[in-house]
């Protein structure tokens, strides 16, 4: 029965490529022949002449003006067996904290490379990033095929320089696939021009690859409380339910759960969706739960079906940089994770990622711009993190700015704890 | 259009849920995170489809508690009476509280001058903008969808402002997993969109599914129209005197101001009829029936970056 679930829910991906690779091209090449325009937009584009696919997610007008994506833009399409959500992010580096927005929520990512020149800097950088976010599938199109008399190999050894870099960043599943968004090859329809090529259509990879759960071990459940609902009409706790998104479960009535940070035990004793009673929810649902004993629960509390998750004062993480305001260390942060937020410092940077050599180096004094560090965060509460690669919501976290409360970096718990809140040291 | 196969079929929604059930499991995570983080939020409510699904959504996200926020109407004084009666009667019926605010009176009192070409939906900037600071209002509920337009293609799902309500999309805060940031600075506020994901057809699969209830407009009946740069349009202060009138079976595909809102000839008169339409349609639903995003290509954008919804 669960094994159904992920089937029907949405698909989310993103593009990510280096300026000039011809992504919102290929973006505007999926919508139209996967019949996704609708006449009066398609005609809007037609009026100025040739069609330039890319106009068609390039909404703003410093965009059109400067034929650059600037921000993430979000389309919507579907097929006969499934509905699709794409983040189109940009290309250029200053930008480049759109594409780990878009990234961070994406079941697949589809990197560009451009057939002409393989692997660059960017590429380097969204396929890190990729890894990093842990996006469970990574398409790589390499791109303008066209460009180059649609030659075997020259495909083959675009796709090893690019599988040879994936494999070595620790890139998910990484699948090749030649494409023309220009011309339409592969995209949507078989290429009759690259009879050499045996494998799927981006789409038809795209429709055929598997939703993964965020929580690569079945058997726990997760809830982070939104806010506490009373009935008005029950007196006490009878009418007092805990609001919230399930990110990983089941959980059902009965199971035995721990709220965490009390760490009080207690029983699911009635689960709501939405107001009409259930016996169970799955991850992805927003529910509400009554417990069967009297803990005190509020907003920032998880919820936990054991094996519960440790409390931390201090974790290593991995951050991407989404501000050009610089971190350094000891200095005051606040960290959001699940719906708390708490006090923090950054206490250390370990190292910074060079991109050239895919490798952590040491004698990074800041974490800026498009940084991407091995740091060390202490809190001044204990948080249930969770390392992000066995849980992509417990595991991730932002850093935020206490004065103007923007966000400064999304970071990954990663190398587990190195310190239990209640750890006399 | 491709479109996924009709699933009104039986389905037990706690056992199998479906992308719609998906996209409102979403929706209500969002509403929910907004209010806990929010110290006085308002919706607005338009009476048009989009903003009765979110006020639906709103309603079950917080039950079986009261909804802890009121309504928030800018009224352009070219709305439609159905629309109006409709907004009314949700209100009284589900004991909400509800702010207008007037352009009529404020035209009347000389805050506002009537433009020249007598569209009034540019001008509701300015009374939302009054609004949030008389109410001190920090997050507002948008029944906004991407899918809408090009540049709202880009907006964000916890949208910052600043004091001028301006839009800056280079300055938009990046939106990580599911964390939605929603700390500002004083004067700021947060425009909320929970329906930032849904298109067209999943409002109005949404509306049949759960019966949503919705102004009598929405759904095919006669009416008196003149035919303006392509579009039909009610008669009005705004048109429709020396034009030519005619007596044609339509419905409106969007709720707006009269005067640059159009309708379009349909036979569908239920929710199951729209939707069968909705999934044929070949034109988009602005580019069908708004006239005021036919303006310019950036229309929206820069009513947006001026502080519009």
């Amino acid at each position: 029965m669960t094994g159904t679930l992920s089937d029907v829910r949405l698909l989310r991906l993103a593009t990510a490529g280096s300026v000039d690779d011809g992504k919102s091209t290929l973006v505007g090449r999926l919508l139209l022949d996967s019949d996704s325009v609708f006449a009066d937009q398609y005609d809007a584009l037609a009026a100025t002449g040739t069609v330039d696919l890319a106009l068609l997610t390039d909404g703003l007008r410093a965009e059109r003006e400067q034929g650059i994506t600037i921000d993430v833009a979000y389309r919507y399409f579907s097929t006969a067996t499934r509905r699709f959500v794409l983040a189109d992010t940009p290309g250029h580096v200053q930008y480049n904290r759109n594409t780990i927005s878009g990234m961070s929520a994406a079941d697949v990512a589809v990197v560009l490379v451009d057939a002409r020149r393989s692997v660059q800097d960017q590429t380097r950088r969204h396929l890190a990033t990729a890894a990093l976010l842990r996006v469970p599938h990574v398409a790589i199109a390499v791109n303008k095929m066209d460009a180059v008399d649609y030659q075997a190999d020259r495909f083959t050894q675009v796709a090893e320089d690019v599988l040879g870099c994936a494999w070595q960043l620790g890139v998910a599943d990484p699948v090749v696939i030649p494409v023309s968004a220009l011309a339409g090859d592969n995209i949507v329809r078989r290429s009759s021009t690259m009879d050499w090529y045996g494998g799927p259509t981006l789409l038809e990879h795209l429709e055929r690859v598997p939703v993964t759960p965020i929580r690569s071990t079945g058997g726990a459940a997760r809830l982070s409380v939104q806010c506490v609902l009373k009935d008005d009409g029950g007196a006490g706790d009878v009418g007092r339910s805990y609001a919230g998104r399930l990110t990983s479960g089941p959980l059902a009535v009965g199971d035995e759960v721990v709220v965490l940070p009390s760490g009080r035990s207690t029983r699911v004793r009635a689960l709501g969706k939405l107001g009409a009673p259930v016996d169970s929810a799955f991850p992805g649902d927003s529910v509400e739960v009554t417990v069967a004993d009297h803990v005190d629960v509020s907003r920032g509390d998880l919820i936990a079906r054991p094996a519960a998750p440790s409390l931390v004062d201090s974790f290593r993480a991995v951050v991407c940089a989404v501000s050009e305001r610089a971190v350094r260390p000891g200095e005051h942060v606040l960290v959001k994770h699940g719906t708390r937020t708490v006090r923090a410092l950054l206490h250390e940077i370990h190292a910074g990622l060079d991109l050239a050599s895919l490798r952590y180096l040491p004698g990074l004094g800041a974490v800026a711009g498009n940084d991407i560090a091995l740091v060390t965060v202490r809190t001044a509460e204990p948080l249930p993190v969770e390392d992000h690669a066995d849980d992509r919501e417990t595991g991730s976290f932002l850093l935020l700015d206490p004065d103007d409360g923007g966000t400064l970096a999304a970071g990954m718990v990663g190398a587990a704890t190195d310190r239990r809140a209640d750890d006399p040291r | 259009m491709t479109s996924f196969a009709d699933r009104t079929t039986t389905r037990d929604p706690a056992t199998n849920p479906d992308q719609l059930d998906a996209l409102e499991a979403e929706a209500v995570h969002i509403i929910r995170e907004a209010v806990a983080e929010g110290r006085a939020p308002a919706l607005l409510f338009s009476g048009g489809k989009d903003s009765a699904v979110l006020l639906h959504l709103a309603l079950r996200a917080f039950a079986p508690a009261r909804l802890p926020f009121g309504l928030l109407h800018v009224d352009t004084g070219h709305n439609f009476p159905e629309v109006i009666a409709y907004r009314d009667a949700v209100v009284r019926r589900r004991g909400l509280d509800l702010v207008v605010a007037s352009v009529q009176e404020w035209i009347d009192d000389g805050r506002l001058a009537e433009r020249p070409d007598g569209l009034r939906n540019p001008q509701q900037t300015r009374l939302l903008l009054d609004a949030v600071a008389t109410h001190r209002f920090d997050v507002l509920f948008g029944g906004a969808r991407r899918d809408e337009d090009r540049a709202r293609a880009k907006e964000r799902v916890f949208s910052v402002r600043d004091g001028f309500g301006g839009w800056d999309p280079r300055r938009q805060r990046p939106e990580l997993w599911r964390l939605y940031n929603g700390r500002l600075r004083p004067g700021e506020n947060l425009r909320v969109f929970p329906l930032s994901n849904w298109t067209e057809e999943d409002v109005w699969s949404y509306v049949v599914r759960h019966a949503v209830e919705l102004p009598s407009i929405y759904f095919a009946h006669t009416r008196a129209v003149f035919r303006r740069d392509g579009m039909l349009l009610a008669p009005g202060a705004w048109g429709g005197d020396g034009e030519d009138l005619h007596t044609r079976t339509v419905r409106y595909r969007t709720v707006g101001d009269m005067s640059c809102t159009g309708a379009v000839e349909s036979t569908a008169t239920t929710a199951e009829e729209v939707l069968r339409e909705v999934r044929e349609s070949v034109l988009s639903e602005r580019g069908a029936t708004r006239a005021d995003d036919r303006l310019s290509e950036s229309a929206m954008e820069d009513r947006k970056r001026e502080g519009y919804f």
